[in-house]
Formats: C-alpha cells, structure tokens, sequence
C-alpha cells in the first residue's frame, strides 16, 4: 500500500502568523485570545476570539487577488503557499495532474459575502460583485490554490463542521493511494464580521467569559465553552516514494490512520460514534492503544462534551495512560482549521520531541481519568500521535500520524 | 482493490414533478419546466427566469418542527433520501449503522435560509444587524455551516459511518457520489446515501449570476430560455432540485435480489487551474476527467451509448464541452447522441450532477435518451449529435456523464447496466 | 463628465487590485489588460463600476474587445455619445 508522508507546512492562528511563531507560542502555551477588534463587540454576549492580528494580505498575495478573495481565502491562499515553500515544492516542475488540493471549510467566505448581502438590499442587485459567485462558496479554496499553483489533479471540498480539517487529510490520503502523488490538504475558516459573529453565537457553544486567560478551558472543571478563532493550517502530503524519488528536503512523518464515523441520532440512545472511530483509525494505522504516545483532543470545552471524550480516551487507552493535550486552547477552535491545525502540531511534536501544553486549564475533574499536559511542555519521544475532532450535530474524525524514519523507508511497497 | 458499486433505489425532486416517474416523464416528452420566478419580485434582476419546483414540506409529509429547521435544500435532500430508500427495498435497519453513510452535494447549501435571515437580522439591510439576540434564529448557525444538511440525512436514514458534504460548486452532485464510490469501493462503509441538492433561488444567488451574466437575460420567453447548444443561447436558467440515491455493492444488491439501476463504474476528476469561472476553449482537463473515468469503467471511447452533458447553455461553456468529447472520443464522439436536461429542468448548480445521474440511470433502465429541448439550430462550433427536441429509444447500456463548475472543477462519471443484467 | 484615463486606472485598482508589479505608472493606459494582470471578470468588474459612477453602461462584447485601458476610455467616451444621440 502506498505510503503517505507530509512535507510541508503553513499553519496560521491567533497565536502565531506562520509555523515557526505559531509553534514557538504553542509550545510556551501562550494564547492569541482576546476581545475582538473587527467591530465593537461590546453589545453581544461573547467578545472573545481567536483573531489573527498583523495579518496584511497584500504583504503575501498578488494585490489582483485582493477584490475577489474573502479573509479565510487569503488565509488558505498564503498558508498554501508557505506549505509549498516548507516542502520545497516547484509546483511548475511536475506534472499538473499529479497534484491535487483537498480543503476543508465550515463556514465558506462569510465576511465577503456579508458585504455582498449588504450591498444587494441596500444598493441594488447592480452592485453585487462579480467575485461574490465564487468568493461565498465552500470550494473556493481548493480552486483558488489550484489555480495559484497549476495543479490540476483530483480536487474537492468538504464541510464537516470542526471535522473538517481531518476529513480533508483524510480524503487527501484516499486521493494519493489512488494515483496521485501530491496533495495540498488541510483547512481554514473565519467569520468574524458580525452576521458571523451572531451566527457563531447561535451555535449555542462560545464561552460567555471576558477573560482571556479564562475563557476556553478544555477539560477544565471550570470549562463554559470555547473562544473561536480564524485560520488553520495547509499541508503537503506525498507518496512517499515520489517525496524521495524528488528529494523533498524533510519528511515530516506519515499520515498512518484515519477514520471517521457519525454520532446516532439525538435520542436514539445509542453510543456515540467517537470510540469506534478513534479504534478504527488505530486499526486502519496498524497500531495498538499502547503504541500511542500523545493524543491530540478535540477539546470543546464543554463539560458534557469533555467528558464524553474523555470516556472515550479512557475507553480505549485506560485511565490516564496516555498523554493528552489541546494546543487550540492557545488558538481558539478555528473550525475546519483545527484539525489541520491539531495535525501540523502532531508533526512538530514528533519533529521536536516535545507535547505542547494545554494552555489556561488548571484543574481536570478526577473522574475524566486523563492525564491532560498543562501549564508548560512536556519532553517526550513522540513516535505516534492521535488528533481527533469532532463537528457539531455528529461528526468524529480521528488520523493517526506516525514518525518516519528513513530506516522504514526501505519497506515501501 | 475495488468492489463493484450499483445504485439501487432513487429520490428526484426536480422541476415540473413529484418524484421520479414525473420527472422522467418530463424528460422523455422534452417538457421544460423553466417560468418566471415566482418566489419573490424578480423585476430588478436581469435574469427574471428559473426553474422552481413545486415542493410542498408538508404534503411531502416533513414534520412541523423539521420545516421550522431546515432550509429548503436540506427539506429537498432529507425526502429524496427516503424516497431512494424506500425505492431501494433494502432493510436499513437490518444493517450495523456504522457500515451505513452518507455523502451530499451541495454549492450554495443553506443560501435561501441565509438570506431570510439576513434580511431579519439586518432590518431588510437598513442596518448592519440589529444588536439584539431576539432577532436571532436558533438554527443561525446551521444556515452558517452547512454540514447539517448531511446530517439531517443520516438522523433520516439511521447512518452513522462516514458523513459529509461534498462542496465543489456545480460538479458536487458527480463528486459526492464519486465520494460515495471510493468509499464503498475502499470498504470504508457498505451503504451510502449519496446525492446532491441546491435550492438557489434567491435574490443573492440570481444577483451573483447575474452579475456574471452566466444566467440568460431572455426573460420574454421563460419556457424557452435555456438552450443549450442552440446558436441563440445566452446563458442558464437557475434551477432548484436534489436527486439522492442508495449505493451498495453488486454483491450485495444481488444477494437480495434488488433491482439495480445502473453500476458506478468510472469516476474521474480534474481542475483547469486556469480561471474561476472561466474555460478554455479546448476542453483538455475535461478531456482527461473523461479518460480518467473511461479507464477506470475499462471501456473503450466506442462503448459509450449515450452522453449526459454538463450543457448549461452559456456561450463558453458548450463549446469548450463539446471541444472536450471530441478530444476524449474521437470520432466516436459524433456518433454518439449527448444531451443536456438543463435545457428542460434549468441547472440546479451542485444538485444537478445528481439529477443528472438519476436521468443516466432512468435512461438505462429505460432505453430511452432524453433530449435537448429549446434546440432549433446548434451553433456551428457544437458539431455532435444534440438529440433535438424528440426522445430517442436507443438500448443505453454505458452512459458517461459530465460536469464542469466554477473554481475549475471538471468531472465525468461512467455508469452502466451491470453485465448479466437484461441480457 | 468624460471619463480620464486616470478615472479609469483609479476605477480598475477599487475593483480588481493593483497591476501586475512592473508597470510604470506612465505607461499604464497603454499597456494590455493581459501584461497589467487583468482577465475578464476584473473588466466586468469595472465596467459595473463605470456604470454605477459614470451612467455609461458599456456592452460585453465591446468591452472585451477593449485591450488597454485607454481603449476601455475610448469606449466608454463613444458609449455615453452613442446613449446620448
């Protein structure tokens, strides 16, 4: 079976514009939270975000791309290319329909499409834009990033709310062993204009709190739910003997395992779906529980929520048998960014040896049973690393990554 | 690797009909099913034309609570997925829920929610939006993400394996269940309810068109207005429709005895990486999307009975549609009839793959290949066989249907009549 | 008001971006859409703003003839005397 390695990454949050600064604050645990700046916030019962400040998008991107792109577009656009850039990809010396793109968004280009609802009933139909049929939509990433770069392989968009990020890596993977040898894949999201905003609110799950060091606080006693933020990561994933045969200067690890599954319908009484799915990403990755050595939680920050996960971690690993973190304690959940966000720090874990911690959470309820990394970095060998994510009304997404060494490079089959 | 994928049972909702026999129906008698829009004022906009179905939620028998919830295109997709269920025959409930998935389509999801909600939060635009939650909609936040149109789906029909939307603008409706394909065909799960929907019409989505003049402007002649490869077309008409279908595999629809539709046999896809609305004129990644799903299929260019076309009537796009057959067929390519239901049923955007696969799939069981209404002169540059106006009986037995949408997406899926079937 | 063509480089930067990096500004009227970086949504784009500011609504096959931004002047010029006769 063909082997699938990452490469490259671009990772962009609150807490850090880019892979090293974003990795540099994850591993401190310091957090990009605070009230939002986008509008004056004052007036609605949560204030707090997630929002990726010092982000000029004519510093990275041709300015003609400016007029037809919303901010989460630019975010992928300069993500993808920074992933690019890491994997030392010349996108113009392969073949275009060797390459791929895979993206993940829940909630579409919002900010730029808030606009074009505004000018259509307040100015007339005659001035929406001519970018707004393509701006909106949820496979405008994919085609932005295919179009920037000249890949033109099998391409899709998924929206699997908070899943998202996962579900992409995961279909990237299906799309390498079906042929083709190069996949940009990850996911990003923002909707931090006010419609978004009240829409977000409307989800029922933002923290109502004012203090940043206290707002999210994943598996805490005292968690009420999460801060939301923007961004999210894009990623190189390869074959792994077309990353070798082309020399990419660094093989982050492999995309070892993935699964998903669908939560029952509300009331049917059945278990949710996220134990079966996290064994059978261990089972699809050819790995035992003890052979994991972090896991990287979903985290929502909710108490119902955070113990059902912690069940389930419990379930499978034992209690308190493995270490578990959430670095998008520090980011804010970016949405179908977190996932992708949650793998490239996988990958920077195994990379650097080191679990990052779970920023601001002080105290997990004994019963949850899970040994949570807070208050500062743990040193560990990170060989093999769970992310796991879960979207609202059901979804659970589980990859398993692992180490490559260049030893097992000789068993590619 | 693969295992064979067939489709069982079918849920149409389209224009001009309730369920498939009338959507077919429709198809065969080249009726179209285009008028003035009716669901608001249209007198703005340049395009005042749309295909709009007559769905009922509660004559469809939705409960109230679920019409409160879900937008138009979920409602859409949520009673097409029982319908294809119950066509399907299979007992749902005799199945583990975790082999049981559902992949859906769809390009601009939850806009006609999205829109009323707008216009509530914003006082009809006057304001940014009103800084009061009393304005807000609970189910907001299902219009803003819309992953819960899949999962409306899957608490429906009791699937809890892999679910997801699938959203690449107009090719959705081929890619989810191309989606839907891989994973059965991986084993990943054994069932998928996979199909698309799009309920576009809505003032946002008939400005967005209109302000790319992708839409056609002839609104004196609404039943007449979409003309695919006719040399007086001058864009689609925006359509609203969902078509979802129950995929197994061969093996185990012919243990049960089940009817079998049509077998999935080749999925292809590609990106132009050119433009986000635009196309070149030589058809090349469609082209190669073509080969891609012919190879799989394991069919030669000469076994192709009937082709489904993307055909939306804009100037660029059948041109640069038929420039791809050509390149794909060969000379094949002018003995083989292709026609386009958006010239009867409009272009549903993401659900009109679907739509499209459930006339590929009643064309074969049927051995009857709908035609291109509204087709009176072809343009020179589109040089096949449109099958004009007039039904044609033809034994279909492989069908290749194509897709092409902004963002540069390019798909083509085989379908055939599994062999052993009415042989 | 005859519409400059300073007018219209203004109204081609709000609707589509700066040009591709490399054009000297002097030069910008009489270089092709094509070199400055323009394809045809940025000039429909325009165009929509022309027609918003100015009242000249300017034909899509005119105006994709149109190769530079002086001719996009030009045309616009000829369309508004055209609506006025």
């Amino acid at each position: 079976m063909t082997r699938t390695v990452v490469t490259g990454i671009g990772a962009l949050a609150a807490n850090g514009l880019g892979t090293q600064e974003y990795w540099a604050a994850t591993r401190e645990g310091r957090h990009g939270l605070g009230e939002l700046t986008r509008f004056d916030v004052r007036t609605y019962p949560a204030t707090l975000a997630g929002e990726i400040r010092g982000f000029d998008a004519a510093d990275h991107l041709p300015d003609r791309l400016l007029p037809q792109t919303d901010v989460s577009t630019r975010y992928a656009l300069v993500a993808a290319g920074w992933a690019l850039e890491d994997a030392k990809v010349d996108p113009a010396s392969l073949v275009d329909y060797d390459m791929g793109v895979v993206t993940a968004n829940a909630l579409g280009g919002f900010e730029f499409t808030h606009r074009e609802f505004h000018k259509l009933w307040t100015e007339g139909p005659q001035t929406v834009s001519v970018y707004e049929s393509f701006a909106w939509f949820y496979a405008v990433n994919a085609g932005q990033i295919s179009i920037r770069h000249g890949m033109r392989g099998p391409s899709s968009a998924l929206v699997t709310e908070q899943a998202g990020g996962l579900d992409a890596v995961g279909h990237a993977r299906r799309t390498v062993r079906r042929g083709t040898p190069l996949v940009v894949a990850g996911g990003v999201d923002s909707a931090l204009d006010p419609w978004g905003w009240a829409s977000q609110i409307a989800g029922g799950r933002l923290s109502t709190g004012t203090d940043p060091d206290r707002a999210y606080l994943p598996f805490d006693r005292d968690a009420g739910g999460y801060v939301p933020g923007e961004g999210g990561a894009l990623l190189v994933l390869e074959d792994a003997e077309a990353a070798l045969r082309r020399g990419a200067p660094d093989i982050l690890g492999e995309i070892a395992g993935y699964a998903s599954g669908f939560d029952p319908a509300p009331g049917s009484g059945r278990p949710p779906a996220l134990r079966r799915t996290i064994e059978a990403a261990l089972a699809d990755a050819g790995v035992t529980a003890g052979q994991v050595d972090v896991v990287f939680a979903d985290a929502v920050g909710l108490p119902e929520l955070d113990r059902a996960e912690a069940a389930a971690l419990r379930e499978v690993f034992g209690t308190g048998a493995v270490p578990v973190t959430a670095p998008k304690a520090a980011s804010g959940r970016t949405y179908a960014g977190g996932g992708a966000l949650d793998v490239a720090t996988a990958l920077l874990s195994i990379r650097d040896g080191v679990i990052p911690p779970t920023a601001g959470t002080h105290e997990v309820p004994a019963e949850y049973g899970i040994d949570l990394v807070r208050d500062r970095a743990r040193d560990a060998d990170v060989r093999t690393a769970l992310v796991v994510a879960r979207g609202l009304w059901g979804f659970n997404s589980a990859v398993v990554v692992r180490a490559w060494d260049a030893d097992t490079a000789n068993d590619l089959s | 690797m693969s295992r064979r994928v067939v489709i069982t049972g079918i849920g149409v909702r389209a224009p001009g009909g309730r369920g498939t026999k009338e959507f077919w129906d429709l198809l065969t008698a080249g009726r179209t099913a285009t008028r003035r829009i009716s669901f608001f004022d249209p007198s703005p906009y340049r395009s005042q034309i749309a295909g709009e179905a007559d769905f009922d939620p509660v004559w469809e028998g939705l409960s109230q609570r679920e019409i409160r919830r879900m937008d138009r295109a979920t409602q859409f997709a949520v009673v097409c997925a029982q319908e294809a269920v119950q066509d399907s025959g299979l007992d749902f409930a005799g199945i583990d829920p975790a082999r049981i998935g559902v992949t859906l389509g769809s390009a601009v999801a939850a806009a006609t929610s999205l829109e009323r909600e707008y216009l509530v939060l914003s006082d009809s635009g006057r304001n940014w939006l009103v800084d009061s939650e009393e304005w807000l909609s609970p189910h907001m936040f299902d219009y803003l993400a819309p992953s819960v149109m899949p999962a409306e789906v899957a608490w429906k029909v009791g699937a809890e394996g892999p679910v997801s939307l699938v959203s690449n603008g107009c090719t959705s409706g081929l890619d989810a269940v191309g989606h839907a394909l891989q994973l059965i065909q991986e084993g990943s799960a054994d069932v998928i309810v996979a199909g698309a929907t799009d309920t576009p019409i809505t003032p946002i989505v008939v400005a967005c068109f209109d302000a790319i003049k992708a839409t056609t402007a002839r609104n004196d002649e609404p039943e007449t207005a979409s003309r695919p490869f006719d040399r007086s077309r001058t864009g689609f008409v925006l359509a609203e429709g969902a078509a979802v279908f129950v995929l197994e595999t061969l093996e185990s629809a012919r243990r049960r005895g089940a009817p079998i539709y049509a077998e999935v046999t080749g999925y292809g896809t590609r990106c132009n990486a050119y433009h986000m609305t635009g196309l070149k004129p030589d058809g090349r990644e469609m082209a190669e999307a073509i080969r891609v799903a012919m190879n799989q299929a394991r069919i030669d260019p000469t076994a192709v009975d009937y082709i489904n076309a993307h055909g939306s009537g804009t100037k660029q796009n059948d041109r640069h549609e038929t420039a791809a057959v050509k390149r794909a067929l060969g000379d094949h390519a002018y003995r083989t009839p292709v026609s386009s239901i958006k010239s009867m049923v409009g272009h549903s955007l993401g659900a009109i793959g679907s739509v499209e696969i459930a006339a590929c799939a009643l064309a074969i069981k049927n051995g009857v290949v709908p035609p291109t209404a509204n087709l009176h002169e072809a343009d020179p540059e589109c040089d096949l066989d449109y099958v004009p106006l007039t039904a044609r009986e033809r034994d279909v037995r492989t069908v290749l249907t194509v897709g092409s949408g902004f963002g540069g997406f390019q798909t083509a899926m085989v379908l055939q009549r599994p062999t052993g079937e009415r042989e | 008001m005859n519409i400059t063509v300073d007018e219209i480089r203004r109204i081609i930067i709000a609707s589509a971006g700066a040009p591709e990096a490399g054009v000297v500004e002097a030069d910008f009227a009489d270089t092709s859409f094509d070199d400055l970086g323009y394809e045809s949504l940025a000039l429909m784009e325009t165009a929509s703003a022309i027609e918003r500011e100015f009242g000249v609504s300017v034909p899509d096959d005119l105006l994709f003839e149109a190769r530079t931004p002086r001719d996009l002047a030009e045309l616009v010029r000829s369309a508004k005397e055209a609506a006025a006769a």
